[in-house]
């Protein structure tokens, strides 16, 4: 079973550094969203700090979304998805080892980006180091949340709008918490903890929820 | 292990593909499912491997202890399962890790389909008839009992169809079982042959299809 999951997501991690794609487009993509707030909003550097946690989280929330449509459909389409099917490890775990998979290509690199990023929104060292703190945290759940939405797809061609819609409102807690944190590390009446140990739970609960539900939806689309 | 299929019909989206479909196999047989285009011969592959539930009919298998039927059979069908970034080495390596209860490695298996020289070689470098082999190749590096074929010698040039044809023989001297979907001849000897009909469709079926 061990052997199962690691050999699922070293060949994920494989084929994600070998064909580049998703990983890399949705740090580009993330990027672009950030760096076309400032232009939108003018330079006004104090505006720009207040909101910057915000423009960051709602950038990564979008980038997440990238490269999620195909997370369960290439599979599909080649017939890999047939092959896990009759494993002797539960869909729950091939499941988990490709959302994991997926998250270390995509959620991680956002994270360990962010305080770069922070650097167009004229955000200080401790709201930077905040934000990557939160998006490490928060970002778990919105691969998880996505992963639901990507099972659910996994069979429809262009299936990738429709997934944005199912997935984004299902989102909107943890994007919730996520700025709230980040903003209360900037200073205000709510301590940073209490926030981040909400996005925490949020996040151990997508991870349980989600794997559940996006093998139940790839048991049911067969 | 033994394969016993009783009173099995297959109804999809309204439309009657087969019924009152009935068949037994033990240890060593074969049985080649043959029939026109679309009479339903990857249906039934598909209800054999758990992927289609039937409407009526079971599908058993005894003697193989707690291990369910998914778990005990390859499938080799039209959609390969092969990831053409990764090699063909990488790709059984994984299947074999995948699958569980490894028998030959990734290098021995494609020796045995004559692709040896392709073993680090991507897949997407392949032609059709030779993904399909390292496709077969996975039926070498995991032990199952029963083998599941739609149309394997699609694509295989003579020679290979040779060689699928010995594997399945020492497949069955082994005790292990093999149904094969197939408009050719696959070399399996004293064989039984399924022939799927479409069942003529009762006047009142008709119209509710179209109600």
């Amino acid at each position: 079973m061990i052997r199962a999951f690691r050999a699922l997501v070293a060949r994920d991690l494989t084929l994600a550094a070998r064909v580049g794609g998703s990983g890399t487009l949705s740090l580009v993509f993330f990027l672009m969203i950030v760096a076309l707030v400032p232009f939108a909003l003018g330079p006004d550097l104090n505006l720009l700090s207040r909101i910057g946690p915000a423009i960051l989280w709602l950038a990564a929330v979008l980038a997440t979304l990238i490269g999620l449509d195909r997370l369960f459909q290439a599979d599909e389409e080649d017939g890999s998805l047939d092959l896990m099917t009759g494993a002797p490890a539960p869909l729950e775990l091939v499941v988990l080892a490709k959302v994991a998979a997926h998250w270390l290509t995509t959620g991680l690199p956002l994270a360990l980006a962010s305080p770069l990023f922070g650097l167009l929104v004229a955000l200080d060292g401790t709201a930077m180091a905040a934000t990557a703190l939160t998006l490490l945290v928060g970002t778990p759940a919105l691969t998880f949340v996505g992963a639901v939405g990507a099972a659910l797809t996994a069979s429809i061609r262009r299936g990738g709008l429709i997934l944005a819609v199912l997935v984004l409102p299902l989102m909107i807690p943890t994007l919730i918490f996520g700025v709230s944190a980040a903003q209360s590390a900037l200073g205000g009446t709510v301590p940073f903890a209490t926030p981040l140990t909400i996005l925490a739970a949020l996040s151990l609960i997508a991870a349980v929820i989600g794997t559940f539900a996006a093998a139940a939806a790839l048991r049911w689309s067969e | 292990m033994r394969l016993t299929v009783t009173g099995l019909a297959v109804r999809r989206s309204g439309r009657r593909i087969f019924a009152g479909l009935s068949f037994a196999l033990g240890p060593g047989e074969a049985l080649m499912v043959t029939g026109r285009n679309g009479a339903g011969k990857s249906t039934l592959l598909a209800v054999l491997a758990g992927r289609l539930k039937p409407d009526a009919g079971a599908v058993r298998a005894d003697d193989v202890g707690e291990a369910s039927l998914p778990e005990c059979l390859h499938v080799v069908g039209h959609r390969d399962g092969l990831k053409s970034a990764l090699t063909a080495e990488e790709n059984l390596a994984f299947a074999r890790d995948l699958l569980g209860d490894p028998a030959l490695t990734p290098g021995a298996a494609l020796a045995e389909l004559g692709l040896a020289h392709a073993l680090k070689l991507p897949v997407a470098y392949l032609s059709a008839g030779q993904r399909r082999r390292v496709a077969l190749a996975r039926l070498l590096v995991c032990r199952r009992p029963l083998w599941l074929l739609d149309e394997p010698t699609a694509a295989l040039d003579t020679a290979s169809q040779g060689v699928l044809a010995a594997l399945m023989a020492r497949h069955r001297a082994g005790g292990g079982l093999v149904v094969a979907a197939t408009h050719q001849a696959l070399g399996l000897a004293d064989a039984r042959e399924l022939r799927i009909e479409r069942p003529p469709l009762p006047a009142e079926d008709s119209a509710e299809a179209f109600a």
